[in-house]
């Protein structure tokens, strides 16, 4: 049943998506741009937290070096080609690998601490660097350009090009996600989060599952920082910070969407942005109203505001005499 | 007892494990040999499930060695030594609940050390029709008695030489049990060596070629099933029955 439902929404989903350029307004499209690009950091997320149950909170280090990469390749470049600067996302990669081949012998409150340290290293690392800006970060100002020979087929520039560009990368992000967590080893790590106990009196080393899981997120969360970097010409230290912009806000939109499936964080990309663009307009003290969405959905829907709508319809199913119990009905199917 | 030229699948000298200060097994040997069926008994508390996690690495024993097929696996790491052949069904019934039974199944699916491929989701599916007609359930969504089959059909999608049971059939209605007991009269005649920890010492008897019995941490007793069936004072004074 949910599987249907979810067969017949993503589709209908993505195809609003890809027609709102010719509707909606270029502030739209550059505000649904950055709700893309955090869809993908939050999906890159979910895949710790929600699949392999790793807590991180240095996960926007990987976000911010993403974004400082191309951001010191071409700070004084004059044309950035995207088959340069594309592999430099690559740098996260690297960095996750060292983090997280620390970090995960380690676990519980220990993981999240020492993944918080590396993720404020960073952020104090490029906080009080003069060489790489400081606190103003570095700005771009040119967008990436696909070029072969003279000839420009993909120009970033251009605001719906971007728009386009941003959707490709989370689509690709999405499927490939989902064929990696409907392999064997998807359900190794799946189960790692169950217990990690059993998964190695199976046979199979722990370590070495949560590691690649680790690199893949963090790879991930590179590519959301490049195109973040990218898209808005400007990078700065808070892209890493806990708090402001960084590892909170993700926390909140992989909740709110909901953990453990891959479309709940793009849906809770579009919550959290959505929110914060429209409750500053009713009060000033607009974060008060946001932390209580976060907990009352935390508190209520503890697996995310998608879980909504397979609930909805169960729901209207029950009322026919030959439909099974809605208990049997939703099963928030695992494998994305 | 051992001809020389058989190597055992599992052989373990002089175990001594410790939690913390407390001394659990006092220099315990056994070894078992290739589609053996050994049975390991005693009262609660006994040492029985320290000695099977002494022997998987999960609580590596402070003094003795383990070897695997001859090889010293003393102080490896658990999924080392489980990788050489051996599957575990623990006593909580170790079943994923966040995977469907389909998943926890595939999820251990692995050739034997030899590269042997005997059993496949198929052939599980058919031992266990229970499980077949639930494989999109999640294993949480499952009674006791299935649960402790998937765990026995996971560890047998491993394609192991040794299967150990800790404690297979406790807490399960006497039918259920039947049929647990009847995979293991298969899974034992498809040649698999199984060592069994269980407190029905009837279907242990019928099934076991040999018994050990533990008593603080030491064996007391080892010997046939014709042997151990006809010396009831033995369970009495070890098994207080």
């Amino acid at each position: 049943m949910a599987v249907t439902t979810r067969s017949l929404t993503l589709p209908a989903a993505l195809l609003i998506l890809v027609l709102f350029p010719l509707f909606g307004s270029s502030f739209y499209v550059g505000l649904l741009t950055r709700i893309l690009i955090l869809a993908i950091f939050a999906m890159s997320l979910d895949l710790l937290i929600g699949y392999t149950g790793l807590v991180s909170f240095g996960h926007a280090a990987f976000f911010g070096i993403g974004g400082y990469a191309l951001a010191i390749a071409f700070q004084d470049a004059t044309t950035i080609h995207l088959w340069q600067a594309l592999p430099l996302s690559l740098a996260a990669a690297l960095a996750a690998l060292v983090v997280g081949w620390i970090s995960i012998r380690t676990s519980g409150i220990y993981f999240i601490m020492i993944t918080l340290a590396f993720g404020q290293m960073f952020f104090y690392y490029f906080f009080e660097s003069p060489r790489y800006g400081g606190d103003d970060g570095i700005f771009l100002f040119f967008k990436p350009v696909l070029m072969i020979g003279t000839e420009s087929i993909l120009n970033l520039e251009n605001e719906n090009t971007f728009y386009y560009f941003a959707l490709g990368c989370l689509v690709t992000g999405y499927l490939l996600l989902a064929m990696i967590l409907r392999a064997p080893f998807g359900k190794v790590i799946t189960a790692i989060k169950a217990n990690e106990h059993r998964v190695r009196a199976l046979g199979y080393s722990i370590n070495r599952y949560k590691l690649v899981s680790f690199v893949i997120a963090g790879t991930l969360a590179g590519l959301a920082g490049f195109l973040e970097g990218a898209h808005s010409g400007y990078v700065n230290p808070s892209y890493m910070s806990w708090h402001s912009s960084g590892i909170a806000i993700a926390i909140a939109i992989v909740v709110l969407g909901g953990m453990g499936t891959l479309y709940g964080p793009i849906v809770g990309a579009f919550i959290v942005v959505l929110l914060q663009d429209f409750l500053p307009s009713l009060t000033e003290h607009w974060q008060l109203l946001f932390g209580g969405i976060v907990i009352s959905v935390a508190l209520f829907l503890p697996r995310g505001a998608t879980s909504l709508l397979p609930r909805i319809l169960s729901r209207r199913q029950t009322t026919r005499p030959d439909s099974p119990p809605p208990e049997d009905g939703p099963r928030e199917p695992a494998d994305g | 007892m051992t001809r020389p030229a058989e190597v055992p699948i599992l052989e373990a000298e002089e175990l001594h494990t410790y939690y913390g200060a407390s001394h659990i097994l006092h220099g315990i040997s056994l070894s078992i040999r290739t589609g053996e069926t050994l049975s390991l008994m005693g009262r609660n508390g006994m040492g029985k499930t320290t000695l099977l996690r002494s022997l998987l690495g999960l609580t590596p024993p402070r003094r003795g060695t383990v070897k695997v097929h001859g090889r010293d696996m003393t102080g490896a790491p658990p999924q080392k030594i489980v990788r050489r052949g051996i599957a575990f069904v623990p006593e909580d019934r170790g079943i994923f609940p966040n995977l469907t039974v389909r998943e926890n199944l595939v999820m251990a699916a692995r050739p034997g050390p030899t590269g042997r491929r005997d059993w496949d989701l198929t052939r599980i599916l058919d031992t266990f029709p229970r499980l077949a007609e639930r494989t999109s359930n999640m294993g949480n969504h499952l009674s006791g008695g299935e649960q402790q089959m998937l765990t026995v059909g996971r560890a047998l999608m491993t394609n192991p030489d040794l299967l150990i049971l800790d404690e297979a059939t406790e807490g399960l209605a006497p039918l259920i049990r039947k049929e647990i007991w009847s995979v293991v009269r298969t899974i034992k005649q498809s040649g698999i060596a199984v060592v069994i920890v269980d407190k029905d010492i009837k279907s242990l008897l019928k099934l076991a070629d040999r018994n050990i019995i533990i008593s603080k941490g030491r064996i007391v007793y080892e010997g046939d099933s014709a042997d151990l069936a006809a010396k009831p004072e033995i369970h009495t004074r070890y098994l207080g029955v």
